[in-house]
């Protein structure tokens, strides 16, 4: 009996325990994807004899004398299957990760599945998209414009990658095994706190085929953070490669390097190590007390480490005007402890590198990143080579959403590959990606706000406790963030704030769409829609009143001046879209028993990171007449390609499919600071403009020198620049012609982030709300966004899809719990609810018509904000339809059942059918102070 | 995902013997939840559908289901005339978190044996009082359903021994049924799960919320307040803790969902 894949024979046998997926991968159909590896997300989706299967799942033995079709057998030839085709035009896919398992479960779907799609995917999951854009693929509803040279800017241009993704070519980080390649795994902490007292690797060293074993007797004794920003010194400097200390289950103790996972796998289960458990803490509020156990005893001036000895990583202490005054002189105050859960990014690739030492001796790490320049900076630190004899690369990237903004897999696998001199790879599971990576950082709350009865804000005062976990990456930055924008939308004149971020013995937290905002954001617009019903306003007319509006200043914990501008403003007109479209709304009860409400919601970023954020483009006329163009910036499903392609296009006068993009890898540019803080377009996107418009000048300039005529009186079009009354000196000719003569016909621009502009989101909801259950049902979501100018509608809607998608797993479903020894209670989608199809409802996207004076044709950024305000919102909402005010998330229905059971809120058979709204009168226990 | 410490994958023998059971060996079935978690314990799988068993079989007196029968397979079933419950069947697939696709290989027999609370096929045929057929050492013998189930991944096979079936009398097929079910979300994991029968009183059979498949009878056709009665004597330390549902929230659906069957079947 033979295996059959795609229609071809192939020779090889499956081993025994070994799974379809890996089989498949083995045998080069790396369309195959790696979601979860445990049946629940689809990405391993193929056929057997046309039945869909999750290959991850499938013993490979089963497909013996079957046969086996993955997406790379599904066109013929070059003629897409009509699923593929129409996957492509309406562009149901952002990282592309999900698209194989997506498509090769859309073909096999049944006319009576199709019309139940949110029963027929719940075995497929897509973190990025929010769904709507594969409901439009699988009904054949296309978005995809191709319009005419020198206009794509503002249309639906198709991502370059489109046909690439559909028919599962297109590479992501470990579809390219090197010859000789080693695998690593990791053996990690049982314990919350340990010291390492022994570790016995004989056992694993005689395991065959292992190579090495490594841990922290090997590691360079560098402290670095795994937090990766422009500036090293943004982040404490805690961590080791490998540590002698243990500070969270799941913490990496030792490498096993071997020619197999198994053998590698074996060695990590033959290891023996001797700790010396320490005494753990897991709630920050304990862990700055004193007596606490001390999770970092390190120098506070060379780790940057605010207070050690209190576990304390940073404080914010922040007071602008008089906030005793400020509620003296209010009418109302209101005060609430917010809580924010654990949540994870959940990308659907895992992270992951590739590690090698090329032929030139510089160490190689293809790596699933949004900061390769950043991870090469941290690698040229740690192991101290220079930058010249280190390179980062990533391919496509299979989802970000901050996680990657983080150095997690290639220190390791450096380490490894730059002992050992062959190519060595480390995937983590999907198991790691929950124990061993990072989180959003849960925060504690305390917010209290007063206000006049005119609805005029007096005082806002804060009290934020941010829990970074076991190290500090990204808690300092993540802090100032989360008490920045969230404060500085409001014009308030006394303002305090103080912020805490935390060391606890659990798994770290790290950035996350939103950046800390999503957290203070939910507690202040909670907070903000409390203080406008003590007034009787309505919640959007008591936000116009306090909103900041241009001229105001943006300022939160400091008056001190920054470079963030009023680029363009346009939350007054996202607040406005957002009231209508509610107020237009019909929907109603779904049936007695339930009660309805509204909430809103709004959110202010600023558009880039602060303090510097650099990017290059490199863009250069090819001998056919074609262009290339080289970025720093990685593509994960930001779109970010899409739009560099469509600015250049529009600045040359061609078409986005001549633009040839290559991307992140510290060979093509000379530096880019990363896909993060949604600088894709507004950064990177920008220093392509510039180049694009630089070289337009150069072949302008060109074509006069070589046709002796005025610059004025050429004109650069698609096919060549039309010089004078009509001649056309065609771009193969022009690059043969101008290089002979020595003219440039490249172009290289850079930018550095700053000034800053300023981008809006509204969120709206119409929710039904069961007292009997605890259900949350969505009638009606609304989003408004000011993006300034928008450069691909179709991707733009995509972005603020997938991000309210996300906003919703975190605000109802998502949480990662830790148990009472520390340890992740839930590692795995079947206990962590990714948000399925069935979950996500229709938003209706609305923009707000501003253009802005910083960002490239007038765009602003749009990939975390749209996350920010949907939370609070849906709290605002389900506490319009039933008065009680739910201040933890998520909003699962066990949590919103027992908040509604005590506060008494039954919605049975009230007389004369369902209460449109309920009355706004507030639970005793809460907090309310009228003067 | 790849069990690495699998050295040997073997048929199961034509007459599975299990005696030559050994420490490391598993059954494999479908291979779904098998092959999903690490299984380091595992030396060797013996395959059980290669046995090619009949997947459900109809007798006068009822239903055989084999263990390895899909969940694609008998939600595929056409059910002779007059079994109304087996309209129970598809909605009890739907009910299993894994999608459409799981179920072209996820088994019967597996899903039992894998004893968790929320099983849909443990709530289906403890409800349509279901009969496990356990082979072993000596000779096969008979378990309720509900005595299989344990708690929560725990069963009561003994090692070695095999399920090899569920038998479903017609008797209680050919009874009106109703299906109620919960979860924390739309499509998600259940946290209760109910099925009433209508006999001549009633059958409710309590499963998800709680640990191992709970029976309330009702020998006429109870009232609204004895089955509250019934539902308050459910032990607390009965309900289920996990992340898919409070136990204080289960234990109050589990009161909405029998009340709600009870009033479908009155």
């Amino acid at each position: 009996m033979t295996y059959s894949i795609n229609g071809a024979e192939v020779g090889a046998t499956p081993r025994p325990g070994q799974c379809l997926r890996t089989f498949l991968r083995e045998q080069g159909t790396f369309g195959v994807r790696k979601g979860c590896d445990a049946g629940d997300c689809g990405a391993c989706t193929v056929w057997l004899d046309g039945t869909p299967v999750h290959s991850c799942v499938t013993p490979a033995f089963r497909a013996q004398g079957r046969d086996v079709t993955t997406v790379e057998g599904l066109a013929d030839g070059d003629t897409l299957h009509p699923v593929q085709r129409d996957f492509v035009e309406a562009q149901g896919f952002q990282c592309g990760f999900c698209t194989s398992g997506m498509i090769m479960t859309a073909a096999k779907l049944t006319p009576e599945q199709r019309a139940d799609l949110p029963h027929a995917l719940k075995g497929n999951l897509c973190r990025c998209t929010g769904y709507r854009a594969i409901e439009d693929s699988i009904n054949g509803v296309p978005h995809v414009e191709t319009p005419e040279a020198g206009h794509s800017a503002g249309h639906n241009t198709s991502a370059p990658a489109a046909r690439a993704i559909v028919t599962g070519k297109a590479l992501f980080t470990l579809d390219l095994p090197p010859d000789g390649l080693l695998h690593l795994k990791l053996l990690r902490s049982p314990h919350a706190h340990a010291r390492i007292v022994a570790i016995d690797t004989s056992a694993a060293l005689a395991v065959p085929g292992v190579h090495a074993v490594f841990t922290h007797e090997d590691a360079p004794p560098r402290l670095y953070s795994s937090g990766r920003h422009e500036h090293m010194t943004d982040d404490p400097d805690d961590t080791r490669v490998l540590d002698d200390v243990v500070r969270h289950v799941g913490q990496r103790v030792a490498a096993v390097v071997a020619e197999t996972v198994a053998a590698a796998e074996e060695g990590v289960r033959a290891l023996v190590v001797e700790y010396e458990v320490l005494p753990a803490v897991f709630d920050p509020e304990l862990a700055m007390r004193p007596g606490a156990p001390v999770i970092h005893a390190k120098p506070a001036a060379e780790t940057r480490i605010a207070f050690p000895e209190r576990n304390t990583v940073a404080e914010i202490h922040g007071n602008l005007g008089d906030v005793a005054a400020g509620f003296d002189s209010a009418d109302v105050i209101y005060e609430q402890i917010y809580h924010t859960q654990r949540v994870q990014h959940a990308a659907l690739e895992t992270h992951g590198c590739v590690a090698w030492v090329d032929e030139r001796g510089a160490l190689t790490v293809r790596t699933s990143t949004q900061v390769p320049f950043l991870t090469r900076q941290a690698l040229c630190a740690v192991f101290n080579l220079p930058p010249e004899h280190v390179r980062v690369l990533t391919v496509r990237v299979g989802g970000g959403f901050g996680g990657k903004q983080e150095m997690l897999v290639e220190d390791v696998a450096a380490l490894a590959a730059l002992r050992l001199g062959r190519p060595v790879q480390l995937e983590l599971t999907r198991e790691e990606q929950f124990t061993g990576t990072t989180s959003r950082h849960p925060m504690a709350i305390w917010v209290r706000a007063g206000a006049r009865e005119d609805g005029t804000l007096t005082a806002l005062q804060l009290r934020v406790v941010s829990d970074t976990g076991a190290y500090a990456n990204h808690a300092v930055g993540v802090l100032h963030h989360g008490c920045g924008e969230s404060v500085a939308v409001y014009r308030c004149p006394n303002k305090k704030v103080d912020a805490y971020a935390v060391y606890t013995n659990t798994v770290p937290a790290g950035a996350f769409r939103g950046y800390g905002l999503s957290q203070t954001v939910f507690a202040i617009e909670s907070t903000m829609d409390e203080l406008a019903r003590l007034l009787h306003i309505d919640p959007v007319a008591f936000r116009e009143r306090n909103i900041v509006r241009p001229g105001d200043p943006m300022v939160s914990v400091s008056n001190e001046l920054d470079d963030v501008e009023y680029g363009s403003y346009g939350l007054d007109q996202c607040l406005t879209l957002v009231r209508d479209a509610l107020a237009d709304s019909p929907e109603a009860a779904p049936g007695p028993g339930w009660l309805v409400g509204d909430g809103v919601a709004l959110a202010l970023i600023n558009t880039i990171p602060p303090r510097g954020h650099f990017a290059e483009s490199d863009l250069r006329l090819l001998p056919d007449g074609t262009y290339q163009l080289l970025v720093g910036t990685t593509e994960f499903g930001n779109g970010t390609s899409t739009v560099h392609t469509q600015l250049a296009a529009t600045a040359l006068g061609t078409t986005p499919e001549r633009i040839a993009i290559g991307q992140s890898d510290t060979a093509l540019v000379g530096h880019d600071t990363g896909a993060y803080g949604s600088t894709g377009v507004v950064v990177a996107g920008r220093a392509t403009l510039l180049a694009a418009q630089a070289l337009r000048r150069r072949l302008q300039d060109a074509a006069a020198v070589l046709t002796t005529l005025p610059p004025d009186e050429c004109e650069l079009t698609e096919e060549g620049v039309v010089c004078g009354s009509g001649t056309v000196l065609g771009l193969p000719e022009l690059h043969r012609r101008a290089t002979e003569a020595g003219l440039p016909v490249q172009a290289h621009a850079s930018t550095d982030g700053s000034p800053r502009s300023v981008a809006f989101n509204v969120h709206g909801f119409r929710v039904a709300v069961r007292p009997r259950t605890g259900e949350i049902r969505i009638l009606r979501s609304v989003q408004a966004a000011d993006a300034g100018v928008v450069l691909n509608p179709m991707q733009l809607v995509g972005q603020i899809e997938g991000g309210v998608a996300q906003a919703v797993g975190a605000a109802v479903y998502e949480e990662m719990r830790i148990g009472p020894d520390g340890r992740v209670v839930n590692p795995a989608f079947r206990g962590y609810h990714v948000p399925q199809f069935a979950d996500v409802p229709h938003t209706e996207v609305l923009v707000a018509k501003t253009a802005d004076s910083l960002g490239p044709m007038g765009a602003k950024s749009m990939s975390e904000s749209p996350f920010n305000p949907v939370a609070p919102a849906l709290a605002n909402a389900v506490r319009d339809a039933t008065g009680v005010r739910l201040t933890s998330l998520p909003l699962g229905r066990d949590r919103v059942w027992e908040a509604l059971a005590a506060a008494g809120v039954t919605a049975e058979d009230p007389p004369g059918g369902p209460v449109p709204h309920a009355p706004a009168g507030l639970p005793e226990e809460t907090a309310v102070e009228r003067r | 995902m790849d069990l690495h410490t699998i050295s040997e994958m073997i048929a199961a023998p034509d007459a599975p013997d299990p005696a030559t059971w050994r420490s490391g060996d598993a059954w494999l079935g479908g291979g779904t939840w098998l092959f999903s978690e690490p299984q380091p314990h595992l030396r060797r799988l013996i395959d059980l559908p290669s046995l090619r068993w009949p997947a459900l079989t109809v007798t006068d007196d009822g239903l055989e289901i084999a263990a390895t029968c899909t969940l694609a397979e008998l939600h595929a079933f056409t059910a002779p005339d007059g079994w109304a419950a087996a309209r129970l069947f598809p909605q009890a697939c739907r009910a299993l978190l894994g999608s459409f696709k799981i179920w072209n290989a996820a088994t019967v027999g597996g899903n039992l044996c894998l004893a968790l609370p929320a099983g849909p096929m443990i709530s289906l045929t403890a409800a349509l009082d279901g009969v496990c057929t356990i082979l072993g050492p000596d000779g096969p013998r008979a378990l309720a359903v509900p005595d299989l189930v344990t708690g929560p991944q725990r069963n009561a096979l003994e090692p070695g021994e095999l399920l090899r079936s569920v038998f479903l009398p017609a008797a209680a097929l050919r009874e009106t049924a109703a299906f109620r079910q919960v979860s924390l979300s739309p499509a998600g994991r259940s946290a209760a799960l109910l099925i009433g029968r209508r006999t001549a009183g009633l059958e409710l059979t309590v499963t998800a919320s709680v640990t191992r498949p709970l029976r309330l009878s009702f020998e006429a056709p109870p009232s609204a307040a004895a089955v509250r009665e019934a539902v308050a004597a459910i032990p607390a330390d009965a309900y289920h803790d996990d992340v898919h549902g409070s136990p204080a929230w289960r234990r109050h659906m589990t009161f909405e969902l029998a009340e709600e069957i009870r009033a479908e079947l009155a």
